[in-house]
């Protein structure tokens, strides 16, 4: 029992019974070849070893048809294989439409965590059983990877680009975070835990502290990511091009999150967070089409929590007809509450 | 023709000056250079290895700091890699045995041969130089942006290092390439040659079309770091996960010259001690050339965990598994050919088995990292450091350590000393199972690796692993004394103690400085076992090379 217990990860989501399952198949399947090639070689090298009457090895040159056979079957059972491993890892690419986002951003040497809700974490995740959960996740510096090995999933956390990972924990408790690409000198303490509570018991953790517990920037710890980027789109002067209606200088974004957009270069983009970040930190990139390249440039000027709270508000205008029509002017209206996934 | 007079002089008496030594163009004599300076790089490399283990054996990092511990990682990898095993058998056993093999009187570029040489050289030591005085800390897989813009270490000079050793691959390649092509004696044709020639034969391609790609490649992080050209820098535009396309597009093929001529040794190895034909010599040769083919189309393996698309990884993944097939047919046939055998179980038969169990573990468990939704929680854990050890040290260096003393006969002329040598093969194989497969349970069970400090419940793995380790590197110690020890007192050995076929048993251990006083012509098969064992029954110094 407690030997089986340190042979596995606990299995706190709904991937990890999966993958173990594939695991133990490969074991026994591999076991039991390991185990009939040692087994026909001993018998060999007991059977036809040296002595009396056998002083020369018989004149065989081949058989083609056992090659073709052990040709053939492995293959088709290492197709087997790869068709489980790929349907797997389909399913770990493919996040459910109503997953409950959070914000990733890694750097040397801790993970940064920002719930929708306002909570901001250092080095811990609260999430709640039974829930979908799809992280969003950008690195200010090196490239690192976030891994819970109970929830047997990992993603490589990249400068300069969005990368996804989503889970549904299936027990409560607390599990480890690593760091699992090297990233320098504290790499091996770059972690922390995963907390998994009661969704009721989230809700209160939520409520608890709002945007407290968390890094204090300039003031707007207690905003949620919509309302830091309702801010941020007023101050940084995005308002000024982008308005709720057609005629401003830059294109209008409400409901354009999930659209697809027509490019200058006559291509078609799907609007996605790494499109909206991308169009906001280098726009000549992917210019829209009856648009002039006039976006300035916002690389090096908003940090990454800023451009994520960004997108986060460009999503918002597209939650729902009413929203929209509140973009430059209305008050905080955009509450957690819209934004919140529907359950 | 080496009957008459026994004082002869051979490749090792015939000069004895330094110079003749470092200005030899014969390939034999380099082929000793090469060992030894390997042989250096294995105890440097080992070394680290100890200090890592030691490390390890308490969750924390009490030994040495983070700083250096990653650097010892980096130093064990760089070495190991780049200077120990990539040369490993084609410098050495390759070296030595490609013109013996084939009936030339050497490469066909001798000069470029020993240029090979001082370039490994200048290259190694420009890298352990570098190392050790100032350190480098990225690993040995170099992934950008850290090394280009984060690493505060040293990393221009050991990556100089790596890139002027790629050159001494790439000649070396190149000489084998035209060495096989061009200088087979009259009647070897392609399907007469040892399956050793068309392992080192594959493995050349893979040196001259893919070690390109890595000089580029670490140039390309030259450039970055030193000048700011921002390839890699996502802030300049780069793309840092394109860094690692790069690397292992060499990389993985580079797994398969590390591999590939072990193969070679053991497809040598086994029929001579089943004194029976190899099994499938046809399909043998094939596998090593598709291997060497596919295995340029499965370097994406290594990023599933990256952002490529999922498409690609599902391409990538469905080539693995297909690469893995010619592996297995390989295994297939070596057990095959004992089949109705002579079986003897002296030190090179031990070895090839110890290589032949490592192997298919590490062999088997590349399936588990080849399966896409497996490896997302495998990547980058002591499971794939498991894997690759099984493979490269259990299967590489055992294979190695087969054709060592397989031809350490004909390479010196004296036996080594059977007892202490099949002893180091089982201390090793123990030593070995010890140290890397309680890492198998570790990373399924979630330990990271390159982890300087780890949570407790991985320590038992750990200790096991260390305790294997101070078994195995006792276990490596050994054949260095016994064959030392071996040089002066072992037993004279005879043009060929084994009884087996191939032309370089046909003539005197030591080979004499040209090779063959008489170009031989060749009108037999390969592994033509039950009928030169009939001849060498007769007597116990075969004539063959009466032909
Ligand atoms: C000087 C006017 C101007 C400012 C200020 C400006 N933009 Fe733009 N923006 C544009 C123009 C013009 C385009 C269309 C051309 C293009 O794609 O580059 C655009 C395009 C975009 C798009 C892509 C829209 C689509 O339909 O595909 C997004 C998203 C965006 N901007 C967000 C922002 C944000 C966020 C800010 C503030 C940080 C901002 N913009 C500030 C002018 C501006
Ligand atoms: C036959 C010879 C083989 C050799 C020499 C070999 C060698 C290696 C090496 C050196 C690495 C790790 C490098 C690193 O990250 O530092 C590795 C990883 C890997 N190997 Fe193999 N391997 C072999 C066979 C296989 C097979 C047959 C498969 C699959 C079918 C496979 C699949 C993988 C995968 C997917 C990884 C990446 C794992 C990860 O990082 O997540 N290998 N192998
Ligand atoms: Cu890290
Ligand atoms: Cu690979």
């Amino acid at each position: 029992m407690l030997l089986s217990l340190s042979l596995f990860p606990p299995q706190a989501s709904t991937n990890a019974a999966e993958v173990d399952a594939l695991y133990l198949f490969l074991v026994a399947l591999c076991s039991l070849t390991a185990f009939g090639v040692i087994a026909a070689m001993t018998f060999f090298a007991i059977r036809y070893r040296r002595r009396p009457g056998n002083e020369v090895g018989a004149d065989i040159h081949g058989s083609t048809v056992l090659e073709i056979i052990w040709t053939a079957i492995p293959f088709v059972i290492l197709m087997f294989v790869f068709a489980w491993g790929a349907s797997l890892y389909f399913k770990l690419s493919r996040p459910p439409e109503d997953a409950m986002e959070v914000f990733v951003v890694g750097r040397q040497w801790m993970w940064k965590i920002q719930h929708m809700e306002g909570r901001r974490e250092i080095n811990t995740l609260h999430v709640p059983l039974g829930k979908p959960v799809k992280l969003t996740m950008t690195s200010e510096d090196v490239i690192h990877a976030f891994y819970v090995p109970a929830f047997r999933v990992k993603a490589d956390v990249v400068p300069g680009r969005y990368t996804t990972l989503w889970f549904q924990p299936t027990q409560t408790g607390e599990f480890h975070l690593f760091c699992a690409e090297y990233c320098g000198t504290e790499h091996s303490r770059m972690g922390g835990s995963i907390i998994v509570m009661q969704p009721a018991e989230y809700e209160a953790w939520l409520a608890a502290a709002p945007g407290g517990g968390g890094l204090p920037s300039g003031g707007s710890a207690s905003l949620t990511p919509v309302q830091l980027g309702k801010k941020l789109f007023t101050e940084k002067a995005c308002a000024t091009c982008h308005l709720p209606a057609p005629g401003g200088v830059g294109p209008v974004l409400v409901g354009i999150y999930g659209q697809q957009v027509e490019l200058a270069s006559g291509a078609t983009v799907k609007v996605d967070e790494a499109y909206i970040r991308e169009s906001i930190l280098t726009p000549l990139a992917k210019v829209v089409k009856g648009f002039p390249p006039a976006m300035p440039t916002f690389g090096g000027q908003l940090t990454e929590e800023q451009v994520m709270s960004l997108i986060a508000y460009v999503k918002s205008l597209s939650d729902g007809a009413g929203s929209g029509a509140a973009v430059p002017a209305a008050p905080a209206a955009s509450t957690p509450a819209t934004l919140a996934p529907a359950n | 023709m080496q009957t008459s007079e026994r004082k002869k002089p051979n490749y090792l008496n015939a000069e004895h000056t330094v110079a003749s030594w470092l200005l030899t163009v014969d390939h034999k004599r380099i082929a000793i250079l090469y060992l030894v300076s390997i042989t250096l790089m294995f105890f440097i490399g080992g070394l680290m290895a100890g200090a890592i283990r030691t490390e390890l054996l308490t969750p924390a990092g009490d030994l040495m700091s983070s700083d250096t511990y990653d650097k010892a990682f980096t130093l064990h990898g760089i070495v190991m890699v780049f200077f120990f095993l990539i040369p490993s058998i084609p410098a050495t056993l390759g070296n030595f045995l490609v013109p013996l093999m084939i009936g030339a009187k050497d490469l066909a570029f001798p000069r470029l041969n020993l240029l090979s040489w001082y370039v490994y050289i200048v290259g190694a030591t420009i890298g352990i130089v570098a190392t050790v005085t100032g350190g480098l800390d990225t690993g040995w897989t170099l992934y950008t942006p850290y090394s280009t813009a984060y690493a505060t270490t040293n990393v221009v000079l050991p990556a100089i290092g790596i890139f002027i050793t790629g050159f001494s691959s790439i000649l070396t390649g190149l000489n084998f390439i035209v060495t096989i092509h061009k200088m087979r004696a009259p009647g070897l044709t392609w399907f007469r040659l040892p399956l050793f020639i068309w392992a080192h034969y594959a493995t050349s391609i893979v040196m001259v079309l893919a070690t390109p790609v890595i000089a580029i490649t670490v140039l390309m992080v030259v450039l970055d770091r030193g000048f700011g050209l921002g390839i890699f820098d996502p802030k300049a535009g780069g793309d840092p996960v394109l860094f690692q396309h790069l690397f292992w597009f060499y990389s993985h093929p580079a797994v398969y010259i590390m591999i590939l001529p072990a193969m070679g040794v053991i497809s040598e190895v086994i029929p001579c001690f089943s004194k029976k034909r190899i099994f499938g010599y046809n399909f043998i040769a094939a596998s090593s050339l598709s291997i060497a083919v596919i295995g340029f189309f499965v370097w994406g393996h290594h990023l599933f965990t990256t952002p490529q698309s999922m498409y690609a990884a599902m391409a990538f993944s469905i080539i693995s598994f297909a690469v893995a097939v010619p592996s297995a047919v390989k295994t297939f046939n070596w057990a095959a050919t004992m089949y109705k055998g002579s079986i003897t179980f002296e030190a090179p038969m031990i070895y090839a088995f110890g290589f032949m169990g490592l192997f298919l573990v590490g062999g088997l468990t590349g399936l588990f990292l080849g399966a896409l939704g497996l490896d997302l929680h495998v990547h980058d854990t002591y499971f794939v450091v498991a894997h690759f050890h099984y493979i490269m040290v259990g299967g590489a260096i055992m294979a190695y350590m087969a054709g060592l003393h397989f031809w350490w006969p004909k390479i010196t002329g004296k036996m080594y000393p059977e007892g202490p040598a099949k002893a180091a093969a089982l201390i090793i194989f123990v030593g070995f199972n010890l140290t890397f497969f309680p890492q198998f349970l570790a990373g399924y069970a979630g330990m990271p690796r390159r982890y300087h400090y780890y949570p407790p419940e991985f320590q038992i793995f750990n200790v096991l692993s260390t305790a294997g380790a101070s078994i195995l590197g006792f276990g490596y110690l050994l054949p260095l004394c016994y064959l030392l020890w071996s040089l002066r007192h072992g037993r004279e050995a005879g043009p060929n103690p084994w009884g087996a076929t191939g032309l370089e048993w046909m003539i005197d251990s030591p080979p004499p400085p040209h090779n063959f006083d008489t170009t031989p012509v060749v009108n037999w098969e390969p592994y033509d076992y039950p009928a030169a064992h009939r001849d060498a029954a007769k007597d116990a110094v075969p004539e063959a090379a009466s032909v």
